[in-house]
């Protein structure tokens, strides 16, 4: 099952037959599981509902009354502080309250179920959760046993979908365009949900990859993880992986991970940091992406990432508005189908259908 | 007390009979077979009562083995008891079971085989003991005592036996004990922490996978000890394509192996696989290519048998993350219908070799003789192989619902299970 | 439901008279066009701030920014509609302070839509002033609100819905009052 959008509902609209997606079509989300089940014409919504709260981040004044008296529970059983705090910088921007359940402190350590800690959160009445956790497919779990939408923060090593719709604003913002785009993902991509997702939505625009990194991290099956026809190659060394590039994602070195097996950071560092001198193999103004936080020195040369062509800050800020856009969408549908036209009474918002 | 079952069809491989015959039942042993009206003297001599149980359109086939399941008594009575997972096992259609002694204690002396067979059970029950103390595979456990409080074969399922050497002791000792040694064959370090099988579903959803060669690693070094000892080795659940092929070439250098194969490894694959624990199981689901491979060793003898592996788990503990769930789905129930479904209706194989696959099959791995003859024990299975039904977890005796078929729908199922002579199940 | 057309209530020509005669309007008791500006509020608040405009620039020769306000997110009644409305982006490319704003929308009904326009701007920044021009005022208010700049007040009843079409939107240009059918 992926409850993750229902059919398109046309609102406000012109007496003509046709509508096109500035007349007002809008698509009505569940949940947001992943980038995976997302059609292309999804995505592109989502990012254009994003620009909107780009704005309202340059307003003096940030804060609206849109969600006001609504909350959401940011339910992280992973440690985690950018996405947390940009999860509940985008609630209180649109006036809504966070409730906040933080995996250190969490009722899991003394043992209880995650369905039970999640039906507790879901008692206090939340309008929305926002869930990270460390087993691939948690959200999808609790989405099933919950009414109340879910939005993926990350689930185990299987996709970050917030993280994915962020990294295609700013590329799109940055190029004026995402399709067809040379992508390089730098790193341990096996256990990457971020280059996953970055995978799942930028492979539905046409965009090509290609994939680096020490080669225990990097199996033959993530060629075949993108849509039908995405074209996905892993590249033996990073020459070989920058040439042509037009955006660089660099991943994260969990440093967990090194132990399994290990790998000495030295060799990491000769073999694929990402340097300036490695960096002039791409494409001139080649974006590099990073979704933090960032080991300067370790994946990343620190004049890379403070240079021109690093989008890290953009990112985060983009990031608020990404999750901006997921938390007014997401927290105006009901759970049952309503009907349309109820709310029709305000000439100014709906145009009833003429026949 | 006499039973007469009329107007069935007897499928019974020992004989090779395939046409419609009566069987009539005294006490808890088959007295006669025969057309109608030589039965029906028979069942008037004597003057005692005779039951009628009218099988018309149902096949008569002898009672089913499963030589593979977990009763979770003593110790893990929230998911099942052995009443009440005899009592599913009797749905299927089964007459008599082999739980496995990953119980708590664990079933490695005597005195824990004797209290499972004092429990009350709807069909036979035929222990399997552990190989090792405590199936800690360290020491062997007291398997000639467990012989003569009545284990038909050992294994310490759940876990392989990890040291090659103790593994040969326990082959050498169970070699002159007449007792098969069955594996739960898997490489321990190359499939920790995996919770399915390796490949392109397990990458895309993020899932630690273990490789087909955690299984085949440990097949072959078994089988290699197999022919040193000479001793009977019976692969469990085997599901990979490499393991079948080993067999297979294994038993042309005279090697006693058998094998089994779980109806979920032959229905379902990997890419079946969903974020719902009723998916996780070990051996998980395999490739495509592992599949049609099982289903052509269904087809051609390589496998001996088909068992369940019915794996209880109360509702609590499989409603959890899919990384944190036990492994194991429940399989009694279904074990026919699907093996209706995608064997025969499908023409893979003929039904006389489906009905071998659950009677001499597996009679044949425990040394016993399976079938319907005057003189033998009054276990019959009776099933239709179209009636139309759906089956409902819920519906079930057993106390346990992880399985990812419920709601499906069947056509095929067992009408009526007979175990020494009585009624155990009628539908 | 199903909308039945009663009448018109104006037509091309009259709609474009009538924001002729609200250009000069503006103009004439504005004192000065320095501070000035227009902000259509979406939808079609938007062509008519910008023809307004058009019609400022030809018959007084005077230059004024238009900007374009969506007020989706300052909305009071998001909590009873079926799924989040689409948004539009705003698109003020100019500073509010010190400006004297005047807000164009089509039709004036309860207010709430002004309203909302008004504490989106003051999220912008702090205008001098701001006054309301509107084509058509139906009464019904359920806010302290009027405007200064009235194109034709119609009496309307609450069954009665009055649809502005404008060729920039609607291809087709006309003031059209419906009744809502059950």
């Amino acid at each position: 099952m992926n409850p993750a959008a229902a059919a398109p509902v046309r609102q406000g609209g012109t007496n003509t037959a046709e509508n096109s997606p500035r007349d007002g079509l809008t698509y009505r989300f569940r949940n947001l599981l992943g980038m995976e089940p997302l059609t292309a014409e999804q995505i592109v919504f989502l990012l254009d509902q994003s620009k909107p709260m780009q704005e309202i981040q340059r307003h003096p004044l940030k804060k609206l009354a849109t969600l006001r008296g609504k909350s959401v529970a940011l339910a992280f059983f992973e440690p985690s502080t950018r996405t947390r705090i940009s999860f509940a910088t985008a609630a209180s921007r649109l006036g809504a309250d966070s409730m906040n359940l933080q995996a250190e402190s969490s009722s899991l350590k003394k043992g209880e179920s995650l369905l039970d800690t999640v039906h507790t959160l879901d008692a206090m009445k939340p309008d929305c959760i926002v869930m990270r956790h460390s087993s691939s497919g948690a959200a999808d779990f609790v989405a099933r046993h919950l009414e109340i939408p879910v939005i993926n923060a990350g689930d185990g090593t299987h996709e970050h979908p917030t993280q994915g719709l962020l990294d295609a604003l700013t590329v799109r913002d940055r190029l004026g365009k995402m399709d067809g785009l040379n992508v390089t993902i730098l790193g341990d991509i096996q256990h990457s949900r971020v280059a996953r997702s970055d995978i799942h939505l930028l492979g539905k625009f046409g965009c090509r990859f290609k994939l680096c990194g020490p080669a225990m991290w990097l199996p033959r099956e993530l060629e075949q993880i993108g849509p039908p026809g995405c074209s996905i190659r892993r590249a033996s060394c990073m020459e070989e992986a920058l040439v042509d590039a037009d955006v660089i994602i660099v991943l994260r070195v969990q440093q967990e991970r090194m132990n399994e097996p290990a790998l000495p950071m030295d060799e990491y560092v000769m073999l694929y940091q990402l340097t300036e001198e490695r960096l002039k193999m791409a494409r001139p103004g080649a974006l590099v992406l990073h979704p933090g936080p960032m080991i300067r020195g370790l994946e990343i040369d620190p004049s890379v990432a403070d240079g021109p062509q690093s989008c890290v800050l953009e990112q985060v800020t983009n990031g608020v508005a990404v999750r901006m856009a997921l938390l007014y969408l997401l927290m105006g549908t009901p759970p049952e189908e309503p009907n349309v036209s109820d709310a029709a009474h305000e000439n100014r918002f709906y145009r009833p259908n003429v026949s | 007390m006499k039973l007469w079952i009329k107007n069935g069809h007897v499928v019974d491989p020992v004989s090779g009979t395939d046409f419609p015959q009566d069987v009539l039942l005294e006490g808890d042993r088959i007295l006669a077979t025969g057309p109608a009206a030589e039965i029906s003297q028979q069942a008037k001599n004597n003057g005692a009562t005779c039951e009628t149980l009218d099988a018309t359109g149902w096949v008569v086939a002898p009672g089913f083995i499963d030589l593979h399941c977990h009763l979770r008594e003593p110790g893990g009575e929230a998911s099942e008891t052995i009443e009440t997972g005899t009592c599913a096992a009797a749905r299927g259609g089964f007459t008599a079971v082999c739980p496995m002694p990953n119980t708590r204690p664990v079933n490695d002396n005597a005195s824990v085989t004797r209290s499972i067979l004092e429990r009350k059970a709807s069909v036979r029950v035929w222990p399997i003991g552990a190989c090792s103390k405590e199936s800690k595979g360290e020491s062997l456990a007291e398997i000639a005592a467990m012989k003569k409080a009545g284990i038909v074969a050992v294994s310490d399922d759940g876990r392989p036996v990890a040291n090659a050497k103790l593994m040969r002791q326990v082959m050498d000792y169970c070699r002159s004990l007449d007792l098969p040694v069955i594996d739960h064959c898997e490489d321990a370090s190359l499939a920790a922490g995996a919770v399915m099988r390796e490949g392109q579903t397990s990458v895309r959803m993020g899932l630690r996978g273990m490789p087909s060669a955690a299984e085949s690693i440990c097949v072959i070094r078994d089988g290699v000890l197999a022919k040193l000892t000479g001793a009977r080795l019976h692969i469990a659940h085997l599901s990979t394509k490499d393991s079948l092929e080993f067999v297979r070439g294994s038993r042309k250098h005279g090697c006693q192996v058998t094998c089994e194969v779980t109806p979920h490894h032959f229905t379902l694959i990997d890419e079946d696989v969903i974020y719902d624990s009723n998916y996780k199981m070990n051996p998980p689901l395999a490739s495509r290519e592992d599949r049609d491979a099982l289903l052509e060793g269904l087809a051609d003898g390589t496998v001996d048998a088909i068992a369940t592996d019915h794996a209880p788990h109360e509702p609590a503990s499989k409603a959890v993350e899919f990384d944190k769930a036990p492994f194991g789905i429940t399989g009694f129930e279904t074990a026919l219908a699907l093996a209706l479904e995608q064997l025969v209706h499908t023409g893979r194989i003929k039904l006389m070799r489906m009905v071998e696959l659950f009677t001499t099959g597996p009679a044949r791995v425990l040394g016993i003789e399976r079938r319907i003859a005057a003189g033998q024990p009054a276990d019959l299975t009776l099933f239709s192989t179209d009636q139309e039904w759906t089956f409902h977890a819920a519906e079930s005796p057993s106390k346990s619902r992880n399985t990812p078929f419920d709601g499906r729908y069947f056509k095929g199922a067992p009408m009526a299970t007979i175990v020494a002579g009585r009624v155990a199940y009628r539908r | 439901m199903r909308v039945v057309e009663k009448s018109q209530l104006m037509s091309a020509t009259e709609i474009d008279r009538t924001l002729q005669r609200l250009a000069h309007e503006i103009v004439e008791k504005s004192g000065g066009t320095k501070n000035l500006a227009l902000i259509g509020v979406r939808r079609r608040g938007v062509p008519l701030s910008q023809r307004i405009a058009q019609a400022m620039r030809e018959i007084d020769g005077v230059e004024v920014p238009v900007g374009t306000l969506d007020i989706t997110l300052y909305r009071d009644d998001l909590s009873k509609v079926a799924a989040h409305p689409v948004l539009q982006s705003s698109d003020i490319v100019f500073s509010v302070d010190d400006k004297d704003l005047i807000l164009v929308d089509d039709v004036l009904y309860t207010g709430r839509t002004v309203r909302a326009a008004m504490n989106a701007l003051f999220d912008l920044g702090r205008p001098r002033s701001v006054r309301l021009c509107v084509l058509i005022d139906r009464g019904h208010r359920q806010m302290p609100i009027e405007a200064s700049f009235v194109g034709r007040m119609v009496q309307t009843s609450d069954t009665e819905i009055i649809e502005v079409r404008l060729r920039e939107v609607d291809q087709e240009e006309r003031v059209v009052l419906v009744d809502r059918v059950e």
